[in-house]
């Protein structure tokens, strides 16, 4: 065996080890990067402080524990941006795992800002069905969740009042991992109800998602956790997101020295079978 | 009657949605609210459905003693004490119900997707080549994009996160736009089948 | 590190599960199937305490609103999938699902994709201020901006040349579809990119965890 077909065939654990070595030594020992803020970003934060103390914005949890460390941060940054400003918080899940983990990024937030469950801020709970969930709200809110997650009845939430349909929703911003999920949300609430709407998605799908911010169809966007840490840049904290941007920085460098490296020695093996 | 029977109903529910998209008035309108409403009922019992064949696969699996089924009472003990502590303890904040998920159900469901950081780090190196010059348009576009969306490529070079950008919000978008497109055209049309019982693969089985 | 038993045991699944990087064994299969069990209960549960309760059992049980009967029996029926027998009938509660869907699909990806999205693309081709901000300031940012609205426009029609047109790729139709590829190619690249960003981001959640949760290092 030639050094190139050494190369080539080297154990998938050595790579395994230096993956986790290229996340763990920057989180023992930060760099500082600085974090420069995007453009869908920007316009996401825009959307937030546009809105005077008060108005209603409709958080949807479309995320679970598989992809927590990218979602997580935004719901935490996001709450706390809402909180900040006084702004009220309907929640809602289209998945029910985002239930809980909303309900926590809420509390927290709550805690911190001094904000009352059912005044500030309630949590609907889940829904089945993603895209009639969302038509159903478009017509009438309280018969579609007449009880929080919990099932406390609506009517005992002072937050509540008022509130019909998602014309009583100044914004909607749907945290989600997969479908349902925003595409449903800017489909139904932006194409039949002309809200405005703002997403936080995971890495995977953030490509998909520039048609509708290039048309107009979704206010912001946050993609992954470097969307988060943007965000948090924005509000001046260091969350989780944060922390995590120096870890991600040299775990990027790796995988595109990977890929040089490989195809460096595809090339030389290429040659010399010719 | 077992044939025509459902496809008359996804005809009648297929129009009604349709139809009161054109026409939001009663009794289009009125239909709609109490198909939506009815939906979210039924959708759950097809949920439901997907938990009780999990049970029922691993059931068999531990009566029938097949491979691996002391794992299966592990599924079915981890379902058991879940579900039971739900039931009696209720599922807000602060119960046990939330204690496991905090700390059984969500470390396992975010390491369990970790893991694929290590498989795709190990398919960049022995899969990702340039083999053609489009393999080569699709790597340069992925090391650009990868590097310019990290605070390591503001640091190399400080345009690189605005050339990002433009990759993602010029070509990136118009690729995935022609992509969706086509997608929802394709979905047009096969929405529009299934409306007029044209396609019946839905129906396939006992 | 931290005494908090629920911690302790987060980060015992955590390397229980991370144990599969080495190769299969116990510590992995005992972890997944917990996982996969914990997680239909909790599905299971919140099926209970979020639709079943209130959106069947109070109108119909409660509240006396017998409509709600419909429902509940396609429901039924859409159990009695798990039967070999009456399987038959969960065909009735699926045609509903379908039907539904496939309303609310065709109008939604009409007006949201075909039509808004084939909107967004019939603007300006040539957007003058940015070729101006080009020749004051020549520089690659300013060069991309100029040229940002005919990639858009080329790249989109391109890329629905090499999807719609089954004729053979020759003439003026290759090289349309030729370039449609290359925007694809450019598409599938920065995807790739974000995957790779997502699965590392998922690694760092994990590992931030055990060093900072669980062992307090950081």
């Amino acid at each position: 065996m030639n050094i190139i077909e050494r190369f080539e065939a080297v154990d998938r654990r050595i790579i395994f080890l230096l993956i986790i070595l290229a996340v763990v030594i920057p989180l023992l020992f930060p760099i500082g990067l600085k974090i420069e803020v995007s453009d869908p970003v920007q316009r996401f934060y825009n959307a937030i402080e546009e809105l005077e103390p008060g108005s209603f914005v409709l958080l949807s949890a479309e995320y679970d524990a598989s992809t927590m460390p990218e979602v997580y941060p935004m719901n935490e940054a996001l709450v706390s941006h809402c909180f900040s400003k006084d702004l009220k918080i309907v929640s809602i899940g289209l998945w029910p795992q985002g239930v809980s983990l909303n309900q926590e990024a809420m509390e927290q937030g709550a805690r911190e800002y001094e904000k009352e469950y059912g005044v500030d801020y309630v949590n609907l709970g889940y829904k089945a069905g993603g895209i009639v969930v969302i038509s159903a709200l478009g017509e009438d809110i309280p018969t579609t969740f007449p009880q929080d997650y919990a099932l406390r009845p609506i009517e005992q939430f002072k937050i509540m009042e008022g509130i019909e349909n998602l014309d009583n929703i100044d914004l909607i911003v749907s945290l989600s991992a997969g479908d349902p999920g925003v595409r449903e949300w800017v489909m139904i609430a932006h194409g039949r109800y002309g809200k405005n709407v703002c997403g936080g998605v995971t890495a995977v799908s953030a490509p998909a998602f520039y048609p509708f911010l290039n048309a107009g169809q979704l206010k912001g966007l946050m993609g992954g956790m470097k969307g988060a840490a943007e965000y948090e840049t924005l509000l001046k904290q260091t969350g989780t997101a944060s922390a995590g941007m120096d870890a991600q920085s040299i775990a990027h460098g790796l995988i595109i020295f990977f890929i040089l490296f490989a195809n460096f020695f595809y090339f030389m093996g290429k040659r010399r079978r010719r | 009657m077992r044939r025509q029977g459902p496809l008359i109903i996804t005809f009648i529910t297929g129009a009604v949605i349709i139809l009161q998209y054109f026409i939001p008035h009663r009794p289009f309108s009125d239909l709609q609210q109490l198909f939506n409403t009815w939906f979210l009922v039924i959708a759950v019992f097809a949920l439901i459905l997907g938990v009780g064949n999990l049970g029922k696969i691993h059931f068999e699996r531990v009566f029938r003693r097949r491979e691996n089924w002391p794992y299966s009472i592990v599924l079915i003990l981890g379902f058991i004490i879940m579900f039971g502590a739900g039931i009696i303890w209720g599922i807000q904040r602060g119960t046990p119900f939330y204690y496991i998920f905090w700390n059984v159900h969500i470390p396992m469901g975010s390491t369990m997707f970790a893991l694929l950081a290590f498989f795709v780090a190990s398919a960049s190196y022995r899969a990702f080549r340039a083999r053609t010059p489009e393999a080569t348009v699709l790597l340069i576009s992925a090391i650009v994009v990868m590097l310019s969306r990290v605070p390591l490529g503001n640091f190399i070079w400080k345009e690189l996160p605005l050339i990002g950008d433009w990759i993602m919000a010029y070509p990136n978008m118009a690729g995935q736009r022609a992509i969706w497109i086509g997608i929802a055209l394709g979905v047009v049309s096969t929405s529009l089948r299934i409306i007029l019982g044209i396609e019946r693969t839905y129906l396939a089985g006992k | 590190m931290t005494t908090d038993i629920g911690t302790w045991i987060a980060a015992l699944l955590t390397l229980c599960i991370l144990s599969f990087l080495y190769k299969d064994n116990p510590f992995y299969k005992f972890a997944e199937h917990l996982f996969v069990g914990v997680s239909a209960a909790y599905w299971a549960c919140y099926y209970i305490y979020n639709i079943l309760i209130p959106n069947l059992y109070n109108p119909l049980f409660v509240q006396g609103q017998l409509l709600y009967i419909i429902p509940l029996a396609l429901g039924i029926m859409m159990i009695m999938k798990l039967f070999p027998q009456p399987a038959w009938m969960s065909r009735f509660p699926l045609a509903f699902i379908v039907g539904t869907y496939a309303g609310y699909n065709f109008i939604t990806y009409l007006q949201t994709y075909a039509i808004d999205q084939v909107r967004a693309t019939l603007v300006r081709f040539v957007a003058l201020e940015s070729w101006q901000e080009f020749f004051a300031r020549p520089g690659a940012v300013t060069f991309l901006s100029a040229i940002a609205l005919p990639v858009v426009v080329v790249g989109v029609i391109t890329g629905l040349v090499y999807f719609f047109f089954s004729r053979e790729h020759k003439g003026i139709f290759g090289g349309l579809a030729k370039t449609g590829v290359w925007f694809l190619m450019i598409a599938f690249g920065a995807s790739f990119g974000y995957t790779v960003m997502a699965r590392i981001s998922l690694l760092i959640g994990r590992v931030y965890f055990l060093l900072h949760n669980w062992l307090h290092i950081i």
